[in-house]
């Protein structure tokens, strides 16, 4: 793979340098006109219908034809008013009472009121709602602590919870949360996926299959209408031909740039954007058996690691060294104490030696590629080499990514001592909850798949999600980050920096920590 | 055309196909079933909690025994219903046929390409056997046999697309303009060629060596012996008795061409079936891939009985 990346780079450099002499006589292709902005996306999107969906590369349209009852404000992980314009917590916190805007329609003509509230979430979650059966709704289960949600007035909803669920107002601005139009789902049924409509900044026209998504501005939009006329999606699954398309005029901003490409867009017409994300890229150690079991072990291995090296050469920058469980891109949860493990082979194996194991032999489960797992074979051959450097005996089996999820979800046990993984989520609740708590062992439905067990952190990460202020909260994760760090039951290695590349014509756009790509207020010369 | 198909040996072909695509359904849904892996797991990714795919597996009936799950997809495929992908939310069957359109314009472009590339090339290096033009075309030939065909795609898009800036990098058809015949030959020029390079080759290679072997026959010596033109002779005497063992060639090649579309259709991104094959499985989409695999398969058998039908009307021995 390592090969086939090299040959591919040298082949383009190759190829540029080859053809840099006739370039000058290249005649001008026809120029995609201003005001259009077309986007080169990284796959088909599965759906149109935020309740269906879990691919961020669907998520990257639906954000511009959709809005929530909340959103993240620019630039942060934070929460801030959207068709909703203000909202109460009820002292226990269950009760969420939210008062809407005035005056929004969705793109079809009907009016956003409280009505169209409870049918979306009534759609999502009652499985004898009518409409029910337009589903599935695979991440239903972000609302799951939902009991009733009732239309007080024409313009207050009520949320009752089964228990206090401090995550609830992050999910609400996550896609899943996006409020659709329901005479378009009545109208549409099961295709209302393929005919969505919302009241975001730009609404849909047309939708030609694995070719393009097209949206146009929506005029009336409440928050102002957005200066591009319409905005076009591309698939464009091929990651080499998806730069050639950037190269030759074909696309005016494209995500995820593999990181060998970035140096083709080094100079005057491009311009690259970057944003580091709420992203962990971590090895899962299996505590229940083998060499992982003692923490020594587990604080040598982190130790062994070159992190700085992984971002920076294999990476090529398009990532950050991660210090503990919580990606720094939740500012507000994230424990600024926290130094990430240095890289000091030398302490390694005096960390062995003092538990009594020079030459641990370890089975290490390698993907190939999957969500968020970033150049996971690359990365798995550099840490081998770390680890056996300071006397690790480690053996890599590579396995396709569902394979591999099949695999390292049900638990490590029996399987491997260590396992690489990566998550992206929308609130610092989310990773640890779901993959480091006693109650998250796999056999339990989590994916605490390494057994990683301590009453201390069950107990903080019980009460931060219960907790309904946002500093004690805060106060919980900064504890619970420090004590995982310390006990190392992870190799905490790298959050991803999400680039995105415009050409010059492109202005006024930038990333968001969240990976959503908003558009708004891009402009296109 | 009742009569057409009536004719025993046609009707032999078409009935043989029939345990041919039973066995491929079996097979393809085998290998689905088999593989790790499920597609709530590939459709939750990081949140496919063991109690999260159970219930996605009951929604997407994928919790019934699998014996049972093959005949309903087999009851349902028999009555025209392909069920629905899941990850592209739409009728299979609407997705495979607009694919495969798709697919059938870009391999079958290449197709005529590389059999009347392939064809002339066979011929004239075997009317100059040893001569500056067998050699030139033999080279060219091994030449284009050699190189890869993504990796001859992917050089295309470099110099034709990204630096001379001739030919659109990928896609079908323009995102803006008239979608006419004209836009449509220059988004299919470079991946047509590219696939059809290596299929030239072979076609090019055996239709020398059948030339070569009819043109050593009595027939061909009688025809020139009776003053016929020496480009007569080759043209139509010889071409025509080679063209017995060069069809069967094409049959086969037809297949390759289809199969190298896979890797044409990811790197040019040509909304074809091979690229939508390889997405499907990558998400463990397995009706989309079973309904897509069994129709490429029955086409690829239709097209066999089509060139054996050819065949036995140049050969009438074979028709028994």
């Amino acid at each position: 793979m390592k090969l086939l990346t090299l040959t591919r780079r040298a082949l383009m450099a190759g190829g540029a340098a080859l053809a840099l002499g006739v370039s000058s006589l290249a005649p001008a292709m026809a120029q995609t006109p201003p005001g259009v902005l077309i986007v080169g996306q990284v796959a088909e999107p599965q759906a149109l219908d935020p309740a269906a969906v879990t691919a961020v590369n669907d998520f990257r349209i639906l954000m511009n034809v959709y809005d929530g009852l909340v959103r993240y404000a620019s630039g942060t992980l934070e929460v801030e008013p959207a068709l909703a314009t203000d909202w109460e917590i009820s002292e226990d916190g269950t009760v969420y009472t939210f008062t809407l805007r005035e005056g929004v329609t969705f793109h079809d003509g009907t009016p956003f009121d409280a009505e169209a509230v409870v049918f979306n979430f009534e759609r999502m979650l009652n499985d004898d709602h009518p409409y029910h059966d337009t589903g599935p709704f695979p991440l239903a289960f972000f609302f799951s602590a939902v009991e009733t949600v009732e239309a007080v007035d024409d313009m207050t909803v009520r949320f009752t919870l089964n228990a206090p669920y401090a995550p609830f107002l992050s999910n609400l601005a996550y896609p899943t949360g996006l409020i659709v139009s329901p005479q378009a789902v009545m109208d549409q049924g099961a295709e209302f996926g393929r005919n969505p409509s919302g009241t975001g900044p730009f609404r849909f026209v047309e939708w030609r299959s694995n070719e393009a998504v097209v949206i146009e501005a929506n005029p009336d939009y409440w928050d102002g209408a957005p200066e591009l006329e319409a905005v076009v999606f591309r698939p464009i699954t091929d990651a080499n031909t998806r730069v050639a398309e950037m190269l030759s005029g074909g696309i005016d901003l494209m995500v995820e740039v593999p990181p060998v490409a970035l140096s083709e867009f080094q100079g005057d017409a491009f311009n690259i954007v970057e944003q580091a994300g709420p992203h962990l890229w971590f090895l899962i150690l299996n505590m229940r058996e083998g060499p992982f079991t003692d923490q020594l072990v587990r604080q040598a291995a982190n130790y062994a690691i070159n992190k700085t090296a992984l971002v920076e050469e294999v990476l090529e920058g398009t990532a950050a060294v991660a210090a503990g469980p919580t990606p720094p891109a939740f500012a507000w949860a994230y424990n600024e104490d926290l130094e990430p493990y240095p890289y000091d082979p030398d302490r390694a194996r005096e960390l062995l030696a003092e538990a009594g194991v020079e030459n641990p032999s370890i089975t290490f489960y390698v993907t190939e590629g999957g969500s968020g797992m970033l150049d996971p074979v690359a990365m798995g051959t550099a840490i081998q080499a770390d680890l056996e450097a300071v006397g690790f005996d480690v053996t890599i089996e590579t396995y396709e990514w569902n394979t591999f999820l099949g695999r390292v979800n049900p638990g490590l046990e029996g399987e491997a001592d260590m396992a690489e993984m990566a998550w992206m989520t929308n609130d610092p609740d989310t990773l640890p909850y779901l993959a480091l708590r006693t109650d998250a062992f796999p056999d339990a439905g989590g994916f605490n798949s390494g057994y990683y067990s301590n009453p201390e952190v069950d107990a903080l990460l019980e009460e931060a999600r219960t907790a309904t202020s946002q500093e004690r909260r805060a106060e919980l994760y900064r504890e619970m980050q420090a004590i995982v760090q310390e006990d190392a039951p992870w190799v905490f290695v790298a959050n991803w920096v999400q680039n995105a590349v415009t050409s010059d014509r492109v202005e006024n756009f930038s990333l968001e920590p969240s990976f959503f790509l908003l558009l708004d207020d891009v402009v296109k010369n | 055309m009742l009569r057409f198909i009536l004719n025993p040996y046609i009707l032999k072909r078409l009935i043989s196909a029939v345990p041919v695509l039973l066995g491929i359904s079996v097979i393809v849904f085998a290998i689905m079933a088999l593989i790790p892996g499920d597609p709530a797991t590939a459709i939750l990714g990081s949140y496919a909690t063991p109690e999260n795919v159970a219930a996605l597996n009951e929604d997407l009936g994928l919790d019934k025994p699998l014996v049972q799950q093959y005949f309903i997809w087999l009851g349902n495929m028999l009555q025209g219903d392909f069920g629905r992908s899941f990850a592209l939310n739409r009728p299979v069957l609407d997705e495979v046929l607009e694919r495969f359109n798709a697919t059938l314009i870009l391999a079958g472009t290449s197709f005529v390409l590389c059999s009347i590339l392939g064809i002339i090339a066979g011929v004239v290096s075997a009317a100059n056997q040893y001569g500056w033009a067998d050699k030139a075309i033999t080279f060219v030939v091994l030449l284009g046999i050699s190189i890869p065909s993504f990796f001859l795609g992917m050089m295309m898009i470099l110099t034709f697309a990204v630096n001379l800036r001739w030919f659109p990098a990928s896609g079908m058809w323009p995102i803006y303009g008239s979608r006419d015949i004209w836009a449509l030959i220059d988004h299919l020029a470079m991946p047509a060629l590219a696939l059809s390079v290596v299929a030239t080759g072979v076609i090019a290679r055996l239709s020398r060596s059948a030339m070569l072997e009819v043109l050593r026959q009595d027939f061909i010596r009688t025809a020139r012996a009776k003053g016929v033109h020496e480009r007569g002779v080759i043209w139509r005497h010889a071409l025509r008795a080679a063209m017995v063992s060069i069809i069967p060639v094409l049959g086969v090649q037809a297949g390759f061409v289809l199969s190298g579309a896979v890797y044409i259709e990811v790197v040019f991104q040509w909304p074809g079936l091979g690229r939508m094959l390889v997405d499907a499985i990558l998400r463990r989409d397995i009706l989309l891939v079973q309904g897509g695999v069994v129709f490429v398969a029955a086409c690829y058998v239709f097209f066999n009985i089509v060139v054996d039908v050819a065949q036995s009307y140049l050969d009438p021995r074979i028709k028994t």
